[in-house]
């Protein structure tokens, strides 16, 4: 196949902005994906297989089948894990990757969150670091990701945020009912709360029309286009040029290097199954970090023993995702009004600045729910079947409201993505094994948010609460497995909530010895191979990652571009 | 071929069973058992009237189908179709088996479910033992009354079978109805939340069968 002069494994959230960024330049392009392209009709609406609730199968892949990782849970038991289970830790795998289906909240990170290190110090056993690059160097792209990708909703409410230079594009959606029980008591609280920025059009942006606000929002494709993800920005522009071309369904083997040990291309399985080669002047990574991290370590040969930019044992290190907790609160009026996206309210507080915890993180309301994620929430004490159950049912499911949110988790190395010795997968590729977990301080954290969402809902009238925290959770059965927030969990379970939200596994920073990528992410020790998607990140501040992973996208793109010389690359 | 998951009986509307009786479309229709709807047939009454036509014979064709079902013996189904009725029974909404749990767990159990084929037949089995120790009749023989206490006696002898029949049962009910069951969002309806409004011919695979 014709040399390019970059390849891009992987059109996701990160992949997609690569490939526009690139070929917009004038480069060569060629984006592979494992998954398909689906459309926004390709929304099923169906409540049993979708991205988040994946009772039968995950809507957007992987495939149960043929793509098995392997889970070390915390006694060191060995268990083989299928894409639509808890510990799988999955992503979508698709054009548009998560974003093709997710809740599209899209948060910039605060300028504390690139320092954790500095402000806090790290724990001991904790591998807490500071990214090498801060909030200030961000912040062009983050305004170019929320133009460009297409952001509603409105900061202005919060002091809790860094520099903005610019306002959001558009305004927020029209707040729901909960936003109307929760804001005030908010307010009297001393909180700040806000719309949740929302990759979602508000009104007619970017040639699609705005959000219609059904609720088959998070974990599904939008049926009317208005959810903004890679997979109708950027890629669309990226495929516009005429300088990009992508492949779906196609699985890429290993980043192949030369005996001077520069990356000469990856070889592939294309949809049918055949090994095939392609040669480029560059190699981008930008397949999850979870994927990425599999993908370097899979990439043996002489020279790289141990994995393409392995050579001090730090790719797949430092995995991070977000402990999810918060509450539920029980209402004697209907809070429920069926308007999508149900997620609208926010306060960012509690990101930073309490005294004895590292940090914190964002809590917001829960998108809106189906009837098959009340089953998980229903009063402490509700028999689990029979009458009274199916009461209960009734009785509930338009009188909750959950406030939840991501607690920023301390990292630790030995969370950490490996590469199973025997278990393939159907292409005969070693999987992922996955082993250990955060630092245990992040659950201390989460424990103390759900005692402050339970306090925001008393004071919204609440009539009963309960706790969404690792210590109530921990015994309780979940006949819901929530694949989209992995949490919460018990600690040391060895079960680390990472999935939708997985990040750190090639960890940016200036010394080799502790980082797999330098500042623009380039893999340090192979020049012309680079790692831009969440694996890089530091840290994985208290918000939803999103626009960070494609904020960082157009960052190190255009450090790319600029760097690049016909068709080689000097940094 | 797929009815019970595009909705047959709304989109034939009221009586259009016999419609798609007619035309030899019920197959999947079959295992659903009751419902509480007016014009829609009972099990037996089906067998009865298909017996009569040439669907009986397009259903004897399929071979390895013990009854009328994908995986479930009709024996076996009568044991699970009790524990279910116990999970959600009726009160003044329909219990299980009335919206298709029933059809719902035996279509996954020969798709995605597949992995659970042994501890279905294990579960069973061990249920109707354990109900015919106790009261001398197997459970779907029982009354309502015996059969919440044999109920109550399986969740306890076989608390992971019991957990995952629970969680099956909920799905079937709650989730989507396009999987075989929650027939005419029956449960949604009960939750006070509208059914998808359907568009266009996008949602629906027109020459493909079932993905799950």
């Amino acid at each position: 196949m014709k040399r390019v002069n970059a390849v891009i494994v992987g059109a996701g959230a990160a992949g997609g902005i690569v490939a526009k960024e690139l070929a917009v330049a004038g480069l060569g392009v060629v984006l592979l994906e494992r998954g398909k392209w689906y459309t926004a009709n390709d929304c099923r609406k169906d409540d049993l297989r979708n991205q988040r609730t994946t009772f039968l199968g995950n809507a957007f892949g992987p495939e149960d089948e043929g793509n098995p990782r392997v889970w070390v849970d915390g006694d060191g038991g060995l268990h083989n894990v299928m894409p639509s289970e808890g510990p799988y830790q999955n992503n979508a795998a698709c054009v548009g990757g998560g974003t093709f289906s997710y809740g599209a909240q899209a948060w910039r990170y605060m300028p504390q969150d690139f320092k954790m290190r500095s402000l806090y110090g790290a724990p001991e056993g904790s591998s807490l670091e500071d990214w090498p690059i801060t909030y200030d160097d961000l912040e062009p792209f983050y305004e170019k990701a929320e133009y460009e990708i297409g952001i509603s909703g409105d900061y202005s409410g919060t002091p809790y945020h860094g520099l903005r230079k610019r306002p959001l594009p558009m305004p927020p959606l029209p707040p729901g009912r909960e936003f109307g029980v929760l804001g005030p008591a908010a307010r009297r609280l001393g909180l700040h709360p806000i719309h949740i920025p929302m990759a979602r059009n508000s009104v007619p942006y970017n040639g699609r029309g705005p959000c219609m606000r059904c609720r088959w929002c998070c974990g599904f494709a939008c049926e009317v286009d208005a959810k903004n993800g890679s997979q109708n920005t950027v890629i669309p522009i990226a495929l516009n040029t005429g300088n990009c071309e992508l492949r779906t369904e196609c699985m890429v083997k290993e980043i192949l290097t030369d005996d001077r040990g520069r990356a000469t291309g990856v070889s592939y399985f294309d949809e049918n199954g055949h090994l095939q080669q392609q040669l480029a002047d560059t190699v981008i990574v930008s397949g999850c970090a979870t994927e990425s991290a599999r993908l370097l370590l899979n990439s043996k040969s002489r020279l790289f023993p141990n994995g393409l930019g392995n050579r001090y044992d730090q790719v797949g290190r430092n995995l991070q995702g977000h402990q999810y907790t918060g509450a539920l609160g029980y209402f004697d009026f209907d809070t429920y009004d069926d308007i999508g996206p149900g997620a609208d309210i926010a306060i960012c507080d509690y990101n930073h600045g309490t005294p004895g915890l590292r940090g914190g993180g964002m809590l917001a309301n829960e998108f809106i729910r189906l009837p098959i994620h009340t089953l998980d929430r229903l009063p402490n004490g509700t028999p689990t079947w029979g009458p009274a159950h199916k009461k209960a049912m009734r009785d509930w499911h338009r009188r909750t409201i959950v406030i939840i949110g991501p607690t920023q988790q301390i990292p630790s190395a030995e969370a950490r993505i490996t590469v199973d010795p025997s278990v393939k997968d159907k292409w005969g590729m070693p999987v992922v094994r996955i082993q250990g977990n955060c630092h245990p301080h992040t659950y201390e954290i989460g424990d103390v948010q759900a005692e402050r969402a339970q306090k925001w809902l008393l004071e919204a009238g609440a009539i009963d609460t309960r706790l969404l925290s690792q210590a109530q959770n921990a015994e309780k059965a979940t006949h819901v497995p929530d694949a989209n927030k992995g949490g919460p969990h018990k600690p040391h379970s060895g079960l680390i909530p990472a999935a939708q939200h997985q990040a750190g596994t090639c960890r940016m920073g200036d010394d080799p010895k502790g980082s797999v990528v330098n500042k623009v992410c380039q893999v340090h020790d192979v020049d012309n191979v680079f790692v831009i998607d969440a694996s890089v990140h530091v840290t994985n501040g208290g918000f939803n990652p999103a626009l960070t992973i494609m904020a960082v996208a157009f960052y190190a793109s255009n450090a790319l571009v600029h760097n690049w010389k016909g068709t080689g690359f000097r940094s | 071929m797929n009815m019970v998951r595009t909705g047959l009986p709304s989109r034939f509307g009221a009586g259009g069973w016999k419609a798609a009786l007619e035309m030899g479309l019920l197959l999947r229709v079959l295992p659903m058992q009751s419902s509480t709807k007016g014009g829609a047939l009972t099990r037996r009454q089906f067998v009865a009237a298909g017996a009569t036509g040439s669907v009986a014979a397009v259903i004897g064709c399929k071979s390895g189908r013990q009854g009328n079902w994908e995986f479930l013996s009709d024996e076996q189904a009568g044991t699970l179709g009790a524990i279910c009725d116990q999970i959600i029974p009726a009160d003044g909404f329909p219990n299980a088996t009335q919206v298709g749990v029933l059809n719902y767990i035996d279509k996954q159990l020969v798709r995605p479910y597949r992995r659970h084929q042994d501890a279905y037949r294990d579960g069973l089995q061990k249920s109707d033992a354990s109900s015919r120790k106790r009261f001398g009749k197997g459970l779907a023989e029982l009354a309502l009354a015996q059969q919440l206490e044999a109920v109550t006696a399986i969740s306890s002898e076989q608390p992971e079978f019991f957990e995952l029949v629970r969680s099956h049962t909920f799905q079937g009910y709650y989730g989507s109805p396009r999987h075989g069951g929650n027939r005419d969002a029956v449960s949604w309806k009960m939750l006070g939340v509208p059914e998808p409004p359907v568009r266009g011919r996008a949602q629906y695979d027109l020459g493909k069968g079932p993905q799950s």
